[in-house]
């Protein structure tokens, strides 16, 4: 079983670098480095800070586009492709086939993530000249930004069984600009009365919460991250993204295939 | 059983376990975030950058710092905290995200003006919100009035009330009351009625039954103040013809002096206390009055203000 699983996750892999999926690496690269070696010129002291806001901003944003891109592919392409129908005519599960295409997919978000950190502290020492204990608080802001990824990669393959590419990437768009906004949307839920209180509530605690895992912010301004707020952010990551899984794998289930 | 079915009954079975494990995470998240999201306004404090980094949706996120204005406001005074550090640059970034927001100007300057607990204490501020306000609002004669309001009320310079008044009622929209106000402030004539005044219009002028609510507390608050002195005065007469203070107000019907025991606002007879003085009968419900609490009496750190029919 989870050999067929990570089979599947390996060709999802290598399906989104021979896609050149990996190719936003060199446009990171070239704006990490314009970063660095420009901000120093045109403003004063805020050289760590402008590197740690863009860095971790563009590593969060193209890690996004490519997880909603890329995710909104994984079954509707094999689908069209007729893949699919080789997959899963052999011993392969349905569910195994979304684990594995999920397990592929993040994977090379944390292939992603990982170099574009290498390119952040490259350019943190470019500025600052050394490293300070501070950064470390990067590495954290990092993680959260990776447990970002799962989440939207889930909510992606969740909209691609059963819907078209461009309604999903919609679909997945709005609910990330939503869950951006998801600690307000439940402040707004507890100030209202009656039923709508309840529906507020509901739909609140139902879409991501992508707020408490942004912490872009306080990390430029070197502010500790508590390691209560790790814990819970990582439990919550993981759950809703089991969460996700399998709504996906209850509805690919149940899809008429044929 | 066929294997989809078992794949299906794990699957929904973890589904909600998952659920319900996220709502329970996320309200540790919110404990040990409580506030975070205000806080982000200690970092990008300046509105015009976050005008730029709206992308045009500006509307949309003035809409969402008004919203946060009004829930801190509201959370820091459930608590009865003292101070409002963020209101002012959050009250800033709404009306310049959307400088045609009134009501952020209206709202956010009775927020602002009030000496704490019932607001931040930052009178000089809320001048400056309303000000910014009428320079991007120019014929809305509610920010005039707000912005007299202010000076009469919280900084009590009639001058300064009588100028935004009259100012305010010059636009060819206004409200006819201003032209009063800004008479009766010119003329510095009547101050508890001018304050009167003010309270009924801003009983009858406002929906929101929270406000209408606290305006009427204001209006009985005014009438006790006035009771009180008025039977303080008759309390010192009795004194000088018997030679003795009352033993009650029902001396003072006795001697002629009331028609009967008066009663409060809210139906209460004044009663004397110990010391000679008229007081209330039950000052917890009758927040804001200066006359006729008992020797000693602290009022509740949250001004109780009774719902209005």
């Amino acid at each position: 079983m989870s050999g067929r699983i990570a089979y599947i996750a390996a060709n999802t892999f290598r399906e989104a670098v021979r896609d050149r999926v990996l190719y936003n690496l060199i446009a990171f690269a070239v704006l990490m480095s314009a970063a660095a070696v420009l901000v120093g010129q045109i403003s004063i002291d805020i050289e760590r800070l402008v590197v740690v806001n863009l860095g971790l901003s563009a590593v969060s944003l193209f890690g996004v586009v490519i997880a909603i891109f890329v995710g909104i592919g994984l079954v509707s392409k094999e689908i069209d492709k007729r893949t699919l129908y080789t997959v899963l005519s052999r011993p392969v599960r349905r569910w195994e086939f979304i684990a594995g295409k999920f397990l592929g997919l993040a994977g090379t978000l944390a292939v992603n993530t990982a170099l574009m950190a290498v390119g952040v502290f490259g350019a943190l020492l470019y500025v600052s000249h050394h490293f300070q204990s501070s950064d470390g608080w990067v590495l954290v802001a990092l993680y959260f930004i990776g447990l970002q990824f799962l989440i939207i990669t889930a909510l992606s393959l969740l909209f691609s069984t059963f819907s078209s590419p461009l309604l999903s990437s919609v679909f997945a768009f709005s609910l990330f600009v939503i869950g951006s906004f998801a600690e307000d949307l439940r402040g707004f839920a507890g100030i209202v009365r009656g039923p709508t209180h309840w529906l507020a509530t509901a739909a609140a605690y139902l879409v991501p919460n992508f707020s408490a895992l942004n912490l872009i912010s306080s990390v430029a301004h070197e502010q500790p991250i508590s390691g209560q707020l790790v814990l819970y952010n990582t439990a919550y990551a993981l759950v809703y993204t089991g969460m996700v899984l399998c709504g996906a794998v209850l509805i690919f289930e149940r899809r008429n295939l044929k | 059983m066929k294997a989809s079915h078992k794949v299906t009954l794990v699957a929904a079975g973890l589904l909600i376990v998952c659920m319900t494990a996220s709502v329970v995470i996320l309200q540790r998240v919110d404990r040990v975030r409580a506030g975070a999201t205000l806080e982000e306004v200690l970092y990008i404090s300046s509105p015009k950058l976050l005008k730029r980094l709206s992308l045009g949706y500006d509307g949309l996120l003035a809409d969402i710092y008004w919203t946060r204005a009004v829930q801190y406001f509201g959370g820091k005074h459930h608590e009865g905290a003292g101070e409002y550090k963020l209101l002012a640059p959050l009250l800033e970034i709404t009306t310049t995200l959307d400088p045609h927001l009134i009501v952020a100007y209206e709202f956010g300057a009775n927020f602002l003006a009030p000496a704490p607990p019932n607001g931040a204490g930052m009178p000089e501020k809320a001048i400056e919100l309303v000000e910014n306000g009428i320079r991007s609002n120019p014929d809305e004669w509610r920010l005039y009035y707000q912005l007299g309001f202010i000076y009469y009320i919280d900084l009590k310079d009639y001058a300064g009330a009588a100028k935004a008044f009259a100012s305010g009622a010059r636009l060819p929209h206004a409200h006819p009351f201003l032209k009063i106000l800004a008479a009766q402030m010119a003329q510095h004539a009547g101050e508890w009625e001018t304050a009167r005044m003010l309270w009924v219009s801003a009983y009858a002028t406002a929906n929101d039954p929270e406000i209408r609510a606290n305006a009427a507390a204001h209006i009985r608050a005014l009438q006790v103040d006035r009771d009180v002195a008025a039977l303080d005065v008759f309390t010192e007469e009795y004194t000088k013809r018997a030679g003795h203070p009352p033993g009650s107000l029902s001396d003072l019907v006795a001697a002629g002096m009331l028609r009967g025991v008066p009663v409060d606002p809210l139906g209460h007879p004044y009663k004397l206390g110990a010391d000679g003085r008229v007081q209330v009968a039950d000052p917890d419900n009758l927040p804001f009055i200066q006359k006729g609490t008992p020797p000693g009496y602290v009022p509740p750190k949250k001004p109780k203000i009774l719902p209005t029919d």
